[in-house]
């Protein structure tokens, strides 16, 4: 297990089945097709910014990303064959997240968190003390690495399968399932380090 | 006490309904047994809670939302405000679109608060976008009888083009954006190290012909109608300025040509 610790820096990889990023303008989408692309789009808005916003850890790149992401989602929209709505716009805005991030080199910050965790940056406990829980917890959420956050967020936030998590991030469904063991345990590490002073969920 | 290191993942799978009817039988009988391991499912079940518990997933910004409404409107055929289906031919279509406008300009006298606001807001936001996105001009120059025919063919009115450098405001360009479900040309001026967008539509037959002065998310807005068309200009400048950037701008239009 350790083995890895230095060279075990997985990447995430665009995801396929998402319309390209540079889908040309084409005629104006028509009425109806506009009407079923809001029908079966628009509800999973909340779940692509939360996707985004985790992913990029920042508000106003999350924004962007999402909306460029339903606007490439409604020029693509001819390429949708059916199935599971919400994790085809997911493929989009995580291949929006992955454009961006290519053009802000900074935003890889915070993936040393294996050696930096209680490095010189506020301590988790130290926001759990000062801050309310989900805070503290969205927080340590985001400082958790790349596919871990991501497979984690996939997984417990939006309540996707092994599968579907496997399809979207093109890792086979073991290593979907070791990073979300992965995750948990790192999660885990940092919650219940804290333990006894109310972070104990009332299930 | 500790969960069998072997069981780590087939623990995750039960918690996540991953396994078939057998194997979860088989875990939940193996960690009857296991204190260890019930430990960790209680573990992984509490986190679970925390998880899922409010406050952890964001939700989108309103005005996201409205953004990516206003944004697929903009995508969408003009005819999605009509309720009969849309014919193809292009009078038809621009009939729609005229009819649409009027539509919402009708909306701007019937409820001033909800359709200017909105239109104000995406005027607003094309703005912001024109800045963020380097997509200030798609024709970029000083020379107004550059601008002016640039826009030929490309939206069925002309909007009327001046240099207004002498009086603090030099042209920068134009582009053609999207508002309110039309192309809407829009001519970029400069106020110093400032911008102006001056987005220019028809005014409709029901427009309202009084001038409006706004402040949004601290950007300031002046609208105005003059010769059949109606003027939106949207800056970051102050009131006052964007004030005498529209008295410049409509006195040189009035009093043709230098």
């Amino acid at each position: 297990m350790a083995a890895d610790r230095g060279l075990f820096r997985p990447q995430l990889v665009f995801s396929a089945d998402a319309p390209a990023s540079e889908s040309a303008r084409t005629a104006p989408v028509s009425p109806d097709q506009a009407a079923r692309f809001r029908e079966l789009m628009l509800p999973h808005l909340d779940a692509a910014y939360n996707l985004a916003r985790y992913l990029a850890r920042d508000p106003v790149a999350a924004e962007d990303i999402v909306q460029d992401a339903f606007l490439r989602a409604f020029r693509g929209f001819h390429t949708f064959a059916g199935g599971n709505a919400k994790a085809w716009l997911f493929a989009i805005v995580r291949n929006g997240f992955l454009d961006w991030r290519k053009t802000s080199p900074r935003n890889d910050l915070g993936e040393e968190f294996l050696e930096g965790a209680s490095a010189d940056h506020d301590h988790p406990e130290a926001i759990l003390v000062r801050e309310g829980e989900a805070k503290a917890l969205r927080e340590t959420l985001a400082n958790l690495p790349e596919p871990f956050r991501e497979t984690l967020v996939l997984r417990e936030l939006e309540e996707l399968s092994y599968k579907e998590i496997s399809h979207l991030t093109g890792a086979p469904i073991g290593t979907v399932m070791s990073r979300l063991a992965r995750a948990r345990a790192m999660l885990g590490a940092l919650m219940f380090s804290n333990q006894g002073r109310g972070l104990e969920a009332a299930p | 006490m500790t969960a069998c290191e072997d069981r780590t993942l087939q623990l995750q799978a039960l918690i996540d309904g991953e396994l078939d009817a057998a194997n979860s039988l088989a875990t939940e009988a193996h960690i009857a047994g296991c204190p260890g391991c019930a430990e960790e499912l209680a573990r992984l079940e509490a986190m679970r809670a925390s998880l899922r518990a409010p406050g952890l997933a964001y939700a989108a910004p309103s005005d996201l939302r409205e953004r990516i409404d206003w944004a697929l409107a903009a995508e969408t055929a003009p005819a999605r405000r009509a309720s009969t289906r849309p014919s193809r031919t292009r009078p038809w279509l621009s009939a729609l679109a005229g009819a649409a406008v009027a539509a919402s300009l009708t909306l701007l006298i019937a409820a001033p608060q909800l359709a200017t606001v909105r239109l104000e807001d995406q005027l607003v936001s094309s703005h912001v976008r024109s800045l963020l996105a380097d997509h200030l001009t798609d024709v970029a120059t000083s020379n107004e009888h550059v601008v002016k025919p640039w826009f030929n063919g490309k939206i069925d009115f002309a909007p009327p083009v001046v240099e207004l450098a002498d009086q603090g405001f030099p042209l920068a360009g134009g582009r053609l954006d999207y508002v309110g479900d039309a192309v809407t040309p829009a001519i970029v001026y400069h106020r110093r190290l400032h911008t102006i967008n001056l987005f220019v539509r028809r005014a409709g037959a029901f427009s309202s012909l009084t001038g409006v002065m706004s402040r949004r998310d601290g950007y300031s807005l002046v609208r105005w109608t003059q010769g059949g068309l109606e003027f939106w200009a949207v800056s970051d400048i102050s009131p006052a300025d964007l004030e005498s950037f529209r008295r410049a701008f409509v006195g040189s239009i009035a009093a043709p040509q230098r």
